[in-house]
C-alpha cells in the first residue's frame, strides 16, 4: 500500500500552501455557516408549504424598493473598494458613507414591510406562512446589523486615512460581506415572491 | 537564494522573541489565545462534565435497575427530587436521561474530544505557530463555558432541567404546561444550545482554515496525518450541520416564548384548546436530525483519525490504505447528510421514502468497514506495543465493529418498527458511538499526555483503567441487546407496571446497572492517574512513542509559537515505520529522502531533487506577519 501511496505521490509536485489571508478565509466560511442557516429556513419552508393549510397573502411592495435600496449600497460598496484600490481618499470616503446610510434606510423600509405586513393582518403569530416571513425579514435584518457593525469599522478606518491601495484587506472583508448580504436578501426575496 | 531567505526569517523570529514580554496571569491561563492552553481548558471542563453526566446515567440505572430500592441516601444530593417513599420522583428521572444525553454528547464528546485535540493537534501536527485566529479560538472556548455554565444552572432550577429527551421534540418541549421539565429548564437547554452552536462555529472554522492556510512547507494533503484529516471533515460537518440546528432552536424559541406555530397544531392540553394551528411537528424532527446525524460522525470521526494515528505508531507499521482512509472518512461525511430519515421511520414517512433513507444508511457500513478492515490489517503482524493508548484504541475497534453491526439491522426501515425506541437502540448507539469516542478521549489522552503536560502517565495504572473499562462497558450494553429485542422502551420510568416487561428481565436490568457502577468507578483510577501524572509523573522524553509526526520535533513543553526558530519543513508522509534498511524502525516526517539513502525506494530517491524547492517555499509563519 505504501508503495501504492509514494507512487502516487510522485506525480505530486511541491506546492506552496494556500496563503490566502486567513482572516478573508474566515469570511467565507463564516458565510458558509449563515448560507446553510438560511438553507435550513427556506427548506422548512418548502416542507411546511407542501403539507397545505398555508395563508395567502401579497407581499408589500416595500420590500420590493427595498431591494433595489440594497442592490445600490452594492454598487456604492463597489465603489468605495475601487477608489480605495485608487487612493481616491475623497470619493473612497463619500461612497462608504453612502453605503452606510443606505444601510440604514433598507433596514427602516424593511420595518415599514412590517408595518405593512401588520396592516394586511399577516401577524407573526399565526399561520406559519406569516410567521416565515418574518423570520425570514428579521434574521436577514440582524445579519445586516453585524454587517453594519462590520461597515462602521472599515469607515472609521476609511476617514483616519487606514485604507488604501496598500491596505485593502479591511475594505475587501467589510464589502464581500456586505455583497454576499445582498446577494442574501435578493435570493429570500425571489424565493418569498415565487413560493408565498 | 533558498539558504538567504531563511536566514533572514530566522533573524526576523529571533527578533520577535526578544520582544516576547511575560503575560499576566490571566493572559496566560484564563483568556488565553494559545491553542494548547486552550486545549487543556476543554480537556479538563470536558472531564468535570463527563464526570457528572456519567454520574446522572448511575442515579436512572439505580431506579431502572433496582425499581424497589430506597434511594434516601441521594437526598443530599437531589434534595426534593427523592420523594417522600425514599423514591426517585418520576419527572426528574426523565430530566436526569435528557441531561445524561445532552452532556455526553455535546460537552463531552463534541467539545471535549474535538475542543481538545483539534485545538492541540491541529497547529502541532500541520507546523503552524497557531491556529489562525487566536482571538476566536479563545471565543470559541468561553462560548462553551458559558453554555456549560447555563446548563449547569438549570440542573438547579426548581422546576428542573429539560426532560424531553436530548432531541427535545416539539409538542412536548414547545409548550411550558407539558411537562415540569418543559419550563425554565427547557428555555435555558436553548440558550445554552445557542451559545454551544457559536462556540462550535467559532471553532469549526478556525480549523479548517489553520489546516488549510498553514500548513508547513511541503506539508500537502497527502501528506497529512490522519487526524488532521479527521479533524478537518468534522469541522466541515459541523460548519454544515450546526447552522441548522440553530434554526431548528431558533424556530423552537419563538414557538415557546412568543406564540408562533411553526411545530404547533391544533393541540388541547389539559382539557384547553391552544391557539395555535398550522404546524408541523415532524418538521422539527427534519430540522433536528439533519444536525442530529452528522452530529454521530461530529463526535466519532476524531476519534477513528487518533486511532489510525495510535494504531499505526505502536503497530510499528505504516497504515493499511492511507488513502482508502481518507476516502472512507470523507465517504462517511457525505453520507452523514443523507440518511437522517432513518431516525424517523416511524413518524408516518412514505414507505418509499423509507426504503431510499433504508439503502442510503446501508451504504455506510462500506466506508466503515473499509476503516475497520484497515486497522485490522495494520496490526496484522505489526510489532505491537502494548501502550494504554495503544489498548484504547483497539478496543475502540472492538466497540466500532460491535456496534456498528447492529447498525445494519437498526438501518432497516421494517425491522425499525419493532426496534424503534428500545434499549436495542441505546446499546447500538453507545457502543459505537459512545464507547468508541470515549475510547478515542482517552487513547488520545494517553497518547498525547507527554506533549500536553510534558510528563508520563502511569502505564500499570493505565491498563488496570483500560481493562476494567473495557470489561466493563461490554457488560453494560451487550445485555441490553437482549432487552430491547424483548420491546423494553427507552425512556421509561420503570418496567414494573406493564404487563409485557412485568416479570422479565429484571435480573439482567439489575446486573447492567452494578456493571454500570463498576464502569463509573473504574474511571475514578484514570482521574487520580490524569492528576497525579500532571504534577508527579515521570519526566516525558523527546519522542517517547516513537512517532513521525511533527509534534514530536516541537520541544518537550512547546511555548507559544510552538518552535523556536523555524517551523520544521516536511518531505515525506508520516507513516514511515519499520522501513526495510532503515536505521530505526520510524523516520519522522521532517527527514529529507537525502538523510535517508539507505532505506529509499527507488522514485523517493527522485523526490530528493525536488527538496530544495520544498526549502525555497514561503516560511508561512504566521508570527512574522503584522498582527
Amino acid at each position: 500500500m505504501s508503495e501504492l501511496v509514494n507512487n502516487i505521490s510522485i506525480i505530486e509536485e511541491p506546492e506552496e500552501t494556500l496563503s490566502m489571508n486567513p482572516r478573508k478565509f474566515i469570511l467565507w466560511l463564516f458565510i458558509v455557516s449563515i448560507v446553510m442557516l438560511f438553507a435550513a429556513m427556506t427548506s422548512a419552508y418548502l416542507v411546511r408549504r407542501a403539507e397545505g393549510n398555508w395563508l395567502e397573502y401579497e407581499i408589500p411592495v416595500v420590500f420590493s424598493y427595498s431591494s433595489v435600496v440594497l442592490l445600490i449600497s452594492s454598487l456604492t460598496m463597489h465603489w468605495a473598494y475601487t477608489s480605495a484600490k485608487k487612493d481616491n481618499f475623497s470619493s473612497l470616503k463619500t461612497a462608504i458613507t453612502i453605503t452606510f446610510a443606505l444601510g440604514i434606510v433598507f433596514l427602516y423600509m424593511q420595518f415599514q414591510g412590517w408595518v405593512e405586513l401588520v396592516k394586511l393582518k399577516v401577524f407573526f403569530v399565526g399561520n406559519p406562512a406569516g410567521s416565515f416571513m418574518y423570520i425570514f425579514t428579521g434574521l436577514h435584518a440582524f445579519h445586516l446589523i453585524s454587517g453594519l457593525t462590520v461597515l462602521v469599522f472599515a469607515l472609521v478606518a476609511s476617514f483616519r486615512l487606514r485604507i488604501h491601495a496598500k491596505s485593502l484587506n479591511q475594505i475587501e472583508i467589510a464589502a464581500t460581506y456586505w455583497h454576499f448580504l445582498d446577494i442574501l436578501w435578493l435570493y429570500l426575496f425571489f424565493f418569498l415572491v415565487y413560493f408565498h | 537564494m533558498a539558504t538567504l531567505s531563511t536566514h533572514s526569517a530566522t533573524v526576523a523570529h529571533v527578533e520577535e522573541h526578544d520582544h516576547h514580554e511575560p503575560q499576566s496571569f490571566w493572559r496566560t491561563y484564563i483568556f488565553s489565545e494559545d491553542h494548547k492552553t486552550i486545549a487543556k481548558q476543554y480537556l479538563i471542563t470536558g472531564i468535570l462534565w463527563s464526570i457528572i453526566g456519567i454520574s446522572l446515567s448511575v442515579m436512572f440505572r439505580l431506579q431502572l435497575g433496582f425499581p424497589n430500592m430506597k434511594l434516601e441516601f441521594l437526598r443530599p444530593i437531589l434534595g426534593g427530587w427523592i420523594n417522600e417513599a425514599g423514591k426517585l420522583d418520576q419527572d426528574f428521572y426523565l430530566a436526569l436521561v435528557t441531561m445524561h444525553g445532552t452532556i455526553m454528547v455535546f460537552f463531552v464528546l463534541t467539545a471535549g474530544l474535538s475542543g481538545t485535540f483539534s485545538n492541540f493537534l491541529i497547529p502541532l501536527q500541520v507546523g503552524a505557530r497557531d491556529m489562525a485566529s487566536g482571538f476566536l479560538n479563545m471565543l470559541s472556548y468561553w462560548f462553551f463555558f458559558l453554555a456549560g455554565a447555563i446548563m449547569f444552572v438549570s440542573l438547579f432550577i426548581e422546576t428542573g432541567p429539560a426532560a424531553g429527551g436530548w432531541v427535545i421534540y416539539p409538542p412536548l418541549s414547545a409548550l411550558p404546561q407539558a411537562h415540569k421539565g418543559s419550563e425554565l429548564g427547557m428555555t435555558l437547554w436553548l440558550v445554552s444550545m445557542a451559545l454551544f452552536i457559536v462556540s462550535q462555529l467559532l471553532g469549526g472554522i478556525n480549523y479548517i482554515t489553520t489546516v488549510i492556510n498553514l500548513r508547513t512547507r511541503g506539508m500537502s494533503f497527502s501528506k497529512l496525518p490522519l487526524t488532521i484529516w479527521a479533524f478537518f471533515l468534522t469541522a466541515v460537518l459541523g460548519l454544515i450541520s450546526f447552522p441548522v440546528l440553530l434554526s431548528a432552536a431558533l424556530l423552537l424559541i419563538f414557538d415557546r416564548s412568543f406564540g408562533t406555530s411553526f411545530y404547533l397544531s391544533e393541540i388541547y392540553i389539559k382539557g384547553e384548546a391552544l391557539p395555535n394551528v398550522g404546524g408541523s411537528p415532524i418538521l422539527f424532527q427534519h430540522l433536528f436530525w439533519f444536525l442530529g446525524h452528522p452530529e454521530v460522525y461530529i463526535v466519532l470521526l476524531p476519534a477513528l483519525g487518533m486511532t489510525s494515528e495510535i494504531i499505526a505508531t505502536n503497530a510499528r507499521k505504516p497504515i493499511f490504505g492511507y488513502r482508502a482512509m481518507i476516502a472512507s472518512m470523507m465517504g462517511i461525511a457525505f453520507l452523514a447528510f443523507i440518511v437522517w430519515a432513518h431516525h424517523m421511520f416511524v413518524t408516518g414517512m412514505n414507505p418509499f421514502l423509507g426504503s431510499v433513507f433504508m439503502f442510503l444508511t446501508l451504504i455506510i457500513a462500506v466506508p466503515s468497514a473499509v476503516k475497520a478492515f484497515n486497522y485490522i490489517t495494520t496490526l496484522w503482524r505489526g510489532n505491537i506495543r502494548f501502550t494504554p493508548a495503544m489498548l484504547f484504541s483497539i478496543g475502540l475497534v472492538s466497540f466500532f465493529i460491535s456496534g456498528g453491526l447492529t447498525g445494519i439491522i437498526l438501518g432497516n426501515s421494517a425491522l425499525d418498527i419493532q426496534l424503534h425506541d428500545t434499549y436495542f437502540v441505546v446499546a447500538h448507539f453507545h457502543l459505537v458511538m459512545g464507547a468508541a469516542s470515549a475510547f478515542g478521549l482517552l487513547a488520545g489522552v494517553y497518547h498525547w499526555f507527554p506533549k500536553m503536560f510534558g510528563r508520563m502517565m502511569n502505564e500499570k495504572l493505565g491498563y488496570i483503567h483500560f481493562w476494567l473499562t473495557f470489561i466493563g462497558i461490554y457488560l453494560v450494553f451487550f445485555p441490553m441487546h437482549y432487552i430491547g429485542i424483548a420491546g423494553f422502551p427507552r425512556r421509561y420510568y420503570a418496567f414494573t407496571s406493564y404487563d409485557f416487561t412485568k416479570n422479565i428481565f429484571a435480573d439482567m436490568n439489575s446486573f447492567i446497572s452494578l456493571a454500570a457502577i463498576f464502569s463509573f468507578a473504574a474511571q475514578w483510577i484514570f482521574i487520580y492517574n490524569f492528576v497525579h501524572s500532571m504534577f508527579r509523573g515521570k519526566k516525558a522524553p523527546q519522542n517517547p512513542w516513537k512517532s513521525n509526526t511533527l509534534e514530536w520535533t516541537a520541544p518537550i513543553e512547546p511555548g507559544h509559537g510552538n518552535w523556536p526558530g523555524e517551523i520544521p519543513a516536511v518531505y515525506r508522509w508520516p507513516y514511515d515505520y519499520s522501513k526495510p534498511g532503515a536505521k530505526d524502525d520510524f523516520i519522522p516526517q521532517n527527514v529529507p529522502y537525502s538523510q535517508t539513502p539507505e532505506s529509499n525506494l527507488p522514485h523517493e530517491n527522485e523526490l530528493i531533487s525536488l527538496e530544495k524547492e520544498i526549502e525555497a517555499q514561503n516560511l508561512n509563519d504566521q508570527f512574522k506577519q503584522p498582527h
